[in-house]
């Protein structure tokens, strides 16, 4: 759509404008301000400058917990992603079963991220859980608290089930946008399932499957509320993710300075993700207009 | 359409083919099935312990509540520590559905129809605060908000919460407005419609669908939060979420009331879900898809 010009249009976003500030500018001012300073308590302040920033580099801590969350941003996506695109091919596409599947399947995502760990905590417990009690059962040992693998398979299978059906949804949305002439004239041309999928389904899915990959990405590289309540980040810290370590530091230890760094560190990486969802985003507008 | 059935050669390959869709339909419902049984199983374990008592939780296990009891959802709807905390998130989060969809309508609007200076960063910095780790910000707003004397009320989280909703609300509703042609705004205009007006008695009716899909992901993403409402609150404004962890007492946890309240945060999404079952992925997407 042609945009008309308008300096006035500011007036519009300026209630936006002050209230994003006031919650995003002033509390990001408030983490540089402690990122460059250091304090003995008694709210006396030293400048600091960059040693924050240069102990959080040279510290094992930070790079184990961005480990971590990476092996953790990556099993996610490398199983959500085909998993969602496999239901999304298998959903009904009208009619009653249509709107079961996405009612059910949208059912997780609405649930609040603490009853999800809440949840899941309860379903692997061996003496109670469902899951733990059918593993214990079979023979198999199964330990969420005490079992690093335990643990991550534990939180990896809850994310999965949270939000698999993300994906699935993103994806079902983009092949509902196929004509079906596209299907006929591969009907036609005798083509095989794997053909229809990898040049048809494929190409048409991959603007919205772009902001899949990106959504999932960006919430698991956030991810607190969850992984906390089961596993409180255990055992040892062989699940203390990103943000788990943070507020560990931040609220928990109450080391303002590295905390602060370490937030601006992980801010920056989030630009630069957001950067590439916006890119994205803006030449799919395009492709649509 | 005589021609087109005449094009497949011989009579015995429709039939296979009829029969090899029939199986393909059989084998989508398998995996639909199994998805969904795979989702509905930890949210179907959750039910079930809900209406047992302590006892039948921790000394048998049975897949059916033997002696189905409501004692649990009783304790939380007569006790005012747990049900305040329903009433607690309610309030917040209605709060912040409301303040977010008041600033979002204006600023959408100029965003889906007007070129101004620095609009695309704009709207590009609001998507960074959609995307920001609620970690960095939890201990800034806990000194922002006790600072200013907001400790501790609902609406401290309300505007926290604004952090993410208000962006997503205006994604979400530039979405929408973007599909309503610019010419019923001029025609409008024409007629001697003042913006205001125009804006509430026609625009706001045309995108309807779009302020409540706006209106149910503010909600829900408000709903689900924890870590910044738990962060902000301590007794007058403490919300469900928060208190679940409370069962944890010293006489161990009460499982049949923390699945109870666990049961019961599920419900408000349960309820809409209906309705906008078929803009969860646009919602999700931030209103594009």
């Amino acid at each position: 759509m042609e945009k008309t010009v308008n300096q006035k249009a500011w007036f519009l976003v300026l209630p936006v404008l002050l209230l994003v500030a006031f919650s995003a500018v002033i509390p990001l001012m408030t983490v540089v301000n402690y990122s460059v300073q250091d304090t003995f308590g008694n709210n006396q302040f030293f400048w600091a400058g960059l040693d924050w920033f240069r102990e959080m580099l040279s510290s094992d801590r930070m790079w184990n917990a961005l480990g971590r969350q990476l092996a953790f941003s990556g099993i996610i996506l490398a199983i959500e992603v085909p998993l969602g695109i496999f239901v999304a091919l298998n959903m009904p596409k009208s009619g009653f079963w249509a709107s079961l599947c996405l009612v059910l399947m949208s059912l997780p995502l609405l649930i609040p991220w603490n009853v999800v760990g809440t949840i899941w905590q309860i379903f692997g417990r061996v003496d109670i859980g469902l899951l733990g009690y059918t593993l214990h059962a079979m023979g198999i040992s199964y330990n969420y608290t005490q079992d690093t693998l335990a643990a991550w398979i534990t939180i990896v299978t809850m994310d999965v089930w949270h939000w698999t059906s993300l994906v699935a949804l993103l994806a079902y949305a983009g092949l509902k946008s196929i004509p079906d002439a596209y299907y006929q004239a591969a009907k036609i041309d005798q083509a095989s399932r794997w053909k229809v999928f990898r040049f048809i389904e494929l190409p048409k899915m991959m603007g919205v499957l772009m902001i899949a990959i990106l959504l999932r990405f960006m919430d698991s590289f956030m991810i607190y509320t969850e992984p906390f309540v089961v596993t409180g980040g255990g055992p040892g810290n062989a699940t203390t993710l990103l943000s788990i370590d943070l507020v560990k530091m931040a609220l928990g230890q109450f080391d303002l300075g590295p905390a602060a760094a370490f937030s601006i560190m992980y801010f920056l990486v989030i630009l630069l993700i957001s950067w590439v969802f916006y890119t994205v985003m803006t030449n799919l507008d395009r492709k649509g207009a | 359409m005589v021609d087109a059935t005449a094009q497949i050669p011989g009579g015995a390959t429709a039939k296979g083919q009829a029969r090899r869709s029939k199986e393909r339909i059989n084998s989508r419902a398998v995996v639909m099935t199994l998805y969904l049984l795979f989702l509905m199983l930890p949210i179907y374990w959750l039910l079930n312990m809900s209406l047992k008592t302590n006892t039948e939780i921790l000394n048998t296990f049975t897949l059916f509540p033997r002696d189905l009891t409501f004692a649990n959802y009783a304790t939380i709807l007569n006790d005012p520590a747990w049900y305040m905390g329903y009433v607690n998130s309610l309030i917040y989060v209605v709060m912040n559905t409301v303040i977010s969809l008041v600033v979002a309508l204006p600023a959408a609007y100029a965003f889906s129809r007007y070129q101004f200076m620095g609009d695309k960063h704009l709207f590009f910095w609001l998507l960074t605060n959609r995307m920001a780790p609620p970690a960095v910000f939890a201990l800034p707003f806990f000194q922002l908000y006790s600072s200013v004397g907001l400790f501790d009320t609902h609406i401290a989280v309300a505007l926290a919460h604004c952090l993410f909703n208000v962006p997503l609300a205006v994604w979400i509703l530039e979405g929408f407005m973007r599909g309503v042609p610019k010419e019923i705004d001029e025609t409008a205009y024409i007629d001697g419609y003042s913006f205001g007006r125009f804006f509430v008695k026609i625009f706001m009716p045309l995108i309807a669908s779009g302020i409540g899909v706006a209106a149910f992901f503010c909600f829900m993403f408000s709903w689900v939060e924890l870590l910044l409402s738990r962060t902000l609150t301590t007794v007058d404004a403490k919300p469900i979420a928060a208190i679940m962890t409370r069962t944890q007492g010293a006489s161990g946890i009460d499982w049949g009331v923390l699945a109870a309240a666990g049961v019961l945060t599920i419900v408000p999404g349960a309820l809409v879900i209906y309705f906008v079952r078929n803009y969860i992925a646009k919602g999700f997407a931030l209103g594009r898809v």
